[in-house]
């Protein structure tokens, strides 16, 4: 019989963890809920609260504005980035040298940073300089997008459909690429046509990956921030403030700690609760097995 | 139903062969009978796969016929070929029910919902997929996922063949038997024709009337399993059909049989010295037909290995290793061991073709 020594020395191997977690996350999500609750004019003092800060984040217009906006953008760029992604990664080759190029190609956007990609959009669609702006003025369309709210709005969701479809073309070209041959000539035998083969062989074997798609894109563009920040800083007016703008504008522009840590914590419930629900209609065939 | 013949089949996946070693399958000719049973058996990359390929008319041979009935169908896609697939890992339509996935190939060749609904209820009873007719198939065994593959090739009327790609691959063992004596019975009852794919020779042998032995591109022997057993048209054949397979020893011919080494063999070799012995020549003689016999040459016994209801011993004679079948019952000599080769059952093989022997 094996003598087995029991003892607790091993959770200290778990402290380093533990105190990393601390210091990046549970630290600073309760230092945001300290502000949400209570009202301070700087010198470390605070004053008790309660939910006024909440009652009015989510009474105020401003709020509701900036979150219909939010709402819009990311239906919107889903809408266009999903079924986008899927028609180009159908299209890429399967196989040669040509899969190479189109992966590193499909790939590039991905790697360039946030606010050089809001940078160079800015310079891209200037109506007096940029290529784009310039050519859609040439065409005789009235396009500034510094003035004009609705050029505004579609440039932020042309640059987003730039800078994030690659990411949809990349796991749908993978789900694509995992389903063996066998599935495509049964197919044929059985006589199905093109159609009958994206809607019952293909699309439902991308299924997973594309659920990864839209979450991660929904969480991204949920979130978005650093390029419609560069391109339009929220503007022109407020037409492109969504949400994590506002939040800064709130918390940094008007140091409102109070509200602005309202809302950050009604911002996280919503992304949250929208991320579940999309993973929930999503997975619910995957559960009836 | 048709008969099948493949004339001067050649194919490559290159574009433009070079060399002989190019081609996937090198030169086959070949007929299957309307109504029969085939195996197709060989290793891994022999090309039976590309056989298959090339009658369901997933790929098109770069050289030679397909007919089927005598008319010539290289040019139809595999849809207007009217045959039925089933491959290696189970192919069913996630999204759709049993039933949706039975019906799927005749909704597509425009069948009315009546014939449809009275196909696919005769079919899933057939292959006892009745009960879960309503289920996703999705959520089903793999076996089951290949019986509707299965399923969807027979529901279709006067299927000119099936073809079965190494289907048990992903089954489980004691499904597999099950299987396969399904199938069986119902290749007796409804008399399709089918050609079976596999590398495994048990499945061959209990499967099929007629077993097609593949090696290297090329068909080396076609026969019942009674047939490769006994008289391997080549070397190949003795190696592979059979456990352990067959013996072959390079010799050189003599005066009324062979020679190894310094060893007569006596055996009928009439058809070698007519034919001329330009190349490499073998014997190749099973395991199971050399004797120990205190008359025979004398050999050494480096191992005896007990499978349970006989033995193996692995032996040497000169240079030449090889084994011996030892049932149960038959003595082992502990020292001086002579066995003698059975002249019925022994074969000379020239460049790896069988030139004489055995007993016809």
């Amino acid at each position: 019989m094996i003598e087995r020594t029991t003892n607790q020395k091993a959770w200290w191997l778990v402290l380093p963890v533990l105190v990393l977690v601390a210091f990046n996350a549970i630290i600073p999500l309760m230092t945001v809920v300290n502000y949400s609750v209570q009202e301070t004019f700087g010198d470390n003092v605070f004053f008790w609260e309660g939910v006024t800060w909440y009652t009015e984040v989510l009474h105020s217009p401003r709020f509701h504005e900036a979150l219909g906006r939010q709402l819009m953008f990311t239906f919107q760029i889903l809408a266009i980035e999903i079924p986008l992604g899927v028609i180009v990664a159908l299209a890429m080759p399967r196989k040669g040298i040509l899969v190479s190029v189109c992966l590193v190609l499909m790939a590039l956007p991905l790697l360039i940073p946030w606010n050089v990609v809001g940078a160079m959009w800015n310079i891209f669609a200037l109506p007096d300089i940029g290529l784009l702006g310039r050519t859609i003025n040439a065409m005789g369309i009235d396009y500034n997008f510094t003035q004009q709210p609705g050029a505004a709005w579609a440039t932020v969701v042309l640059m987003d459909v730039w800078h994030w479809t690659s990411l949809v073309v990349l796991l749908a070209y993978a789900g694509l690429r995992s389903i063996p041959d066998a599935f495509y000539q049964a197919a044929h035998i059985d006589g199905a046509s093109g159609w009958q083969i994206f809607r019952y062989i293909q699309l439902p074997k991308m299924k997973r990956v594309l659920t990864i798609a839209v979450l991660l894109r929904f969480m991204d563009s949920f979130m978005i921030y650093t390029e419609p920040f560069v391109l339009t800083g929220g503007g022109p007016g407020n037409a492109t403030t969504f949400l994590s703008i506002d939040l800064v504008k709130i918390a940094l522009g008007q140091f409102d700690l109070g509200p602005a840590a309202a809302m950050s914590l009604i911002y996280f419930m919503i992304i949250l609760l929208l991320s579940w629900i999309f993973y929930t209609v999503m997975m619910r065939d995957e559960d009836q097995k | 139903m048709a008969e099948i013949t493949l004339r001067n089949l050649r194919h490559s996946y290159l574009d433009i062969p070079l060399s002989d070693a190019d081609y996937a399958l090198k030169k086959i000719d070949l007929s299957w009978q309307d109504g029969g049973a085939y195996a197709l058996l060989g290793p891994s990359g022999c090309g039976k796969t590309t056989l298959l390929n090339i009658i369901s008319g997933l790929l098109e041979p770069s050289e030679g016929e397909v007919l089927f009935d005598n008319t010539n169908v290289n040019a139809l896609a595999p849809e207007q070929r009217n045959i039925a697939q089933v491959f290696q890992f189970p192919v069913v339509y996630d999204t759709m029910t049993v039933y949706q996935n039975l019906a799927f190939p005749l909704k597509n060749r425009g069948m009315g919902s009546s014939e449809i609904d009275r196909r696919v209820k005769e079919v899933s009873g057939m292959l006892g997929l009745a009960d879960i007719l309503g289920k996703r198939a999705a959520g089903l065994s793999a076996d089951n996922k290949q019986k509707i593959s299965l399923a969807r090739g027979l529901v279709r009327p006067d299927v000119n063949v099936i073809m079965f790609d190494e289907p048990l691959t992903v089954i489980d063992p004691h499904l597999k038997w099950q299987l396969r004596s399904q199938l069986k019975q119902l290749h007796q009852r409804y008399g399709f024709t089918m050609i079976y794919v596999t590398h495994d020779q048990t499945e061959a042998l209990t499967f099929a009337d007629q077993v097609v032995v593949m090696h290297d591109g090329q068909v080396v022997q076609v026969g019942t399993s009674e047939a490769l057993f006994e008289t391997p048209e080549h070397t190949f054949v003795g190696h592979f059909i059979g456990s352990p397979g067959m013996n072959v020893f390079p010799c050189q011919l003599d005066a009324g049989g062979v020679r190894i080494d310094d060893h007569h063999i006596a055996l009928d070799v009439s058809p070698a010295t007519t034919h001329g012995t330009d190349g490499n020549l073998e014997l190749g003689v099973r395991p199971e037909y050399i004797h120990i016999d205190p008359s025979g040459m004398p050999v050494e016994i480096s191992a005896v290995i007990d499978v349970g209801r006989y033995r193996i011993l692995d032996a040497t004679l000169g240079r030449h290793s090889f084994k011996i079948y030892c049932p149960e019952g038959v003595e082992i000599p502990q020292s001086d061991v002579r066995v003698r080769f059975d002249p019925r059952h022994a074969h000379v093989y020239i460049d790896g073709w069988r030139l004489a022997g055995g007993a016809r």
